[in-house]
């Protein structure tokens, strides 16, 4: 299944985050496995960051915990080697990470592999439309999507990030860093309008999303919902048993996105 | 030097995230417009000679040069600016260029806590709100500067990720900027971070060159052979070497901080230890692991204590227009002790790294009767207290 195909169809997709590594690969294997029993149809796969200044302090945790516990991305590979593999998930898995992980593994090698191993996309959230040129040409040779990011301060840039997006869009809800918000201020159906006005690529809204509440409402206006803080509060709080916890959350919003 | 999209060779750029795009583009206009503005000309001019005590002095250190046997050395006294540093010389500027685009609140990292109480110190001049970040390791080390910040008006925000220091305060006012950028100007304290940063920062501290030139010429007729400068970011360097980059017969040399060696892990040298990486908006090198991993780094100047280095340094030493070396802790403590006794100028441990590499060349044969110029960046009041703890000696009451 590729991006592309997932989001063809009526319905709302909801793409879970996780902190690869988080407390360990073994459960990390565990989570995805029970987020597309449950209902995702994509799964952003966090690379940790030593100092990732995009994620407020439940992701920046989960990332220190993760590279603490001896997380690198070879092992991530192989993580993703296993869950196609042995666990047969075919649903569109993609990267999130930052700059310098790519970067300092070779671009080129970095991309290779996401190809071999069957990774469809990739977030980056420090490298902005101005330097896409970085990574968008070894993106393109090995066919793996480069996730365009829109933000609530991006105004006159929306139209020309839109017309080059690829995959889907992102877009960020709220100002500021990654994690669980009580209210979302920003009108989020303006930017949509624009961005639909520009492009026929899906548009996913993700940042300060956790209640099911949020979920539905953000549902009714855009084509996907990400929720990453909220997820990996689950797994703080329950560590190698929170697969079956994270179970229950995805397919509580699963249902609630899902229009009936 | 700036070239397109602020890149200087392969380095700098905007690695940054799509939130903070139009708050740096915002900058960008308002800075190409008003640094060309007589107004702000004039009334930066006058904040920096009347409120910060320029020109600083470039004296000549007869003692210490009659000591080493060689070279005639002469110091340039950034450490005499209001505040105890070169810092003010950006601040000013910075503080004075929000102030001019409505905003009403300064944010800043800080590693000494220099910056920060250079930013507390215009935010309180000129009527701005002021948060400060500073890495928990380093506000243990420098409590007489968080003390200074918060009599200045100043919020000191204890950052207690990652390692505790400099890179960790600098990713904190990142995040802490995208999420309020309407009414905060975010003042970064060095030659680093995304474009425009390195240049706006670089053109406020190139006053540094601009009067050494003017001193140098009047008291030898002639430029300097050697300039030395402490990189950490590099702000102070990059403001020594900038109008003499076009000068090939200045030798620019900055010095980096070794900590307890370039061999151990126990270092803050970018130069002789990192490689290329993008990290904290700009691509330049960084000390980094096999997998891209920002390493912690280590200084007794927390100053110097930061993984990366600004990228008009990294293409400066690409081209070998400058030379960086790297001095270690005990170089460092000797260089501040030495100049205290010699000159009875206690420098900052940052400087002291600037001082011991003077110290090495500046009896060799080679620089017989040259010229050396040392930027003292900032006085060492602050550095007691540690290169006190360095010797085995507590003097903190606790």
């Amino acid at each position: 299944m590729t991006i592309d195909e997932t989001f063809s169809g009526a319905n709302k997709i909801f793409i879970p985050f996780i902190t690869c590594g988080y407390p360990d690969i073994d459960t990390t294997i565990n989570n995805v496995i029970e987020c597309v029993k449950n209902g995702a149809e994509i799964i952003e796969l966090g690379i940790p960051f030593s100092d990732p200044v995009a994620e407020g302090p439940v992701i920046q945790n989960a990332s220190v915990k993760a590279l603490k516990n001896g997380t690198t991305t070879n092992k991530i590979f192989e993580m993703v080697k296993i869950l196609r593999g042995k666990y047969k998930i075919e649903i569109p898995l993609i990267f999130m990470t930052y700059a310098n992980v790519i970067f300092s593994y070779g671009t080129e090698k970095f991309m290779y592999e996401c190809n071999k191993i069957g990774i469809d996309g990739i977030i980056l959230p420090d490298v902005p439309f101005e330097e896409r040129g970085e990574f968008l040409p070894a993106c393109k040779k090995y066919n793996i999507k480069l996730i365009s990011m829109i933000a609530p301060s991006s105004d006159n840039r929306i139209i020309k990030i839109a017309r080059e997006a690829e995959g889907f869009i992102y877009l960020v809800s709220s100002l500021g860093v990654t994690g669980v918000r009580n209210k979302i201020n920003t009108d989020l159906g303006k930017i949509i309008k624009i961005i639909r006005e520009n492009t026929n690529i899906p548009c996913a809204v993700g940042f300060g999303i956790s209640t099911a509440e949020q979920a539905q409402n953000i549902s009714k206006i855009a084509d996907g919902v990400i929720i990453g803080s909220a997820i990996i509060k689950i797994i703080e709080q329950h560590g190698k048993n929170s697969p079956e916890y994270v179970g229950e959350y995805v397919h509580e919003i699963k249902n609630a996105i899902t229009q009936k | 030097m700036t070239n397109l999209n602020g890149r200087f060779g392969i380095h700098g750029g905007q690695y940054i995230p799509e939130t903070l795009m139009n708050a740096v583009n915002e900058l960008e206009r308002a800075y190409n417009f008003y640094k060309d503005d007589e107004n702000f000309k004039s009334e930066l001019n006058y904040l920096l000679n009347e409120y910060a005590g320029r020109p600083s002095r470039l004296y000549y250190a007869e003692k210490m040069s009659r000591d080493l046997g060689g070279a005639k050395i002469y110091l340039k006294r950034e450490d005499l600016n209001h505040t105890g540093a070169h810092k003010i010389n950006n601040v000013l500027g910075q503080a004075l260029l929000a102030k001019k685009m409505g905003k009403t609140r300064l944010i800043a990292e800080t590693g000494a806590g220099q910056h920060g109480v250079a930013t507390a110190t215009a935010a309180a001049l000129m009527n701005m709100e002021c948060v400060i970040f500073m890495g928990e390791e380093d506000i243990f080390r420098q409590k007489l500067n968080v003390y200074r910040m918060k009599l200045l008006g100043a919020e000191v925000k204890s950052v207690k990720t990652g390692t505790g220091t400099l890179k960790d305060a600098v990713s904190e006012a990142m995040r802490e900027w995208s999420a309020r950028f309407d009414d905060t100007h975010y003042c970064l304290g060095s030659v680093m971070g995304p474009h425009p940063f390195p240049v706006i920062v670089r053109d406020f501290q190139s006053v540094i060159s601009r009067e050494i030139k003017e001193q140098i010429l009047k008291l030898e007729n002639k430029l300097p052979d050697v300039i030395i400068a402490c990189v950490g970011g590099g702000s102070n360097a990059i403001g020594s070497f900038y109008n003499f980059i076009n000068d090939p017969e200045v030798k620019l040399i900055g010095c980096e901080a070794a900590g307890r060696g370039v061999e151990t892990f126990e270092t803050a040298a970018t130069i002789s230890t990192g490689k290329l990486g993008i990290f904290h908006g700009m691509k330049s090198y960084f000390c980094q692991n096999e997998f891209g991993q920002i390493a912690p780094v280590y200084s007794i100047s927390a100053g110097l204590d930061y993984p990366g280095i600004g990228p008009e340094h990294a293409y400066l030493h690409d081209i070998k227009r400058a030379e960086y070396v790297a001095i270690t802790d005990e170089e460092a403590v000797k260089a501040f002790e030495y100049l205290s006794r010699t000159e009875g100028i206690i420098p900052a441990i940052e400087s002291a790294h600037a001082v011991a590499h003077a110290i090495k060349i500046a009896g060799e044969n080679k620089n017989k009767n040259k010229i050396i110029v040392i930027t003292i960046s900032g006085r060492g009041d602050k550095d007691c207290a540690s290169v006190a703890r360095y010797r085995g000696e507590n003097i903190n009451d606790d």
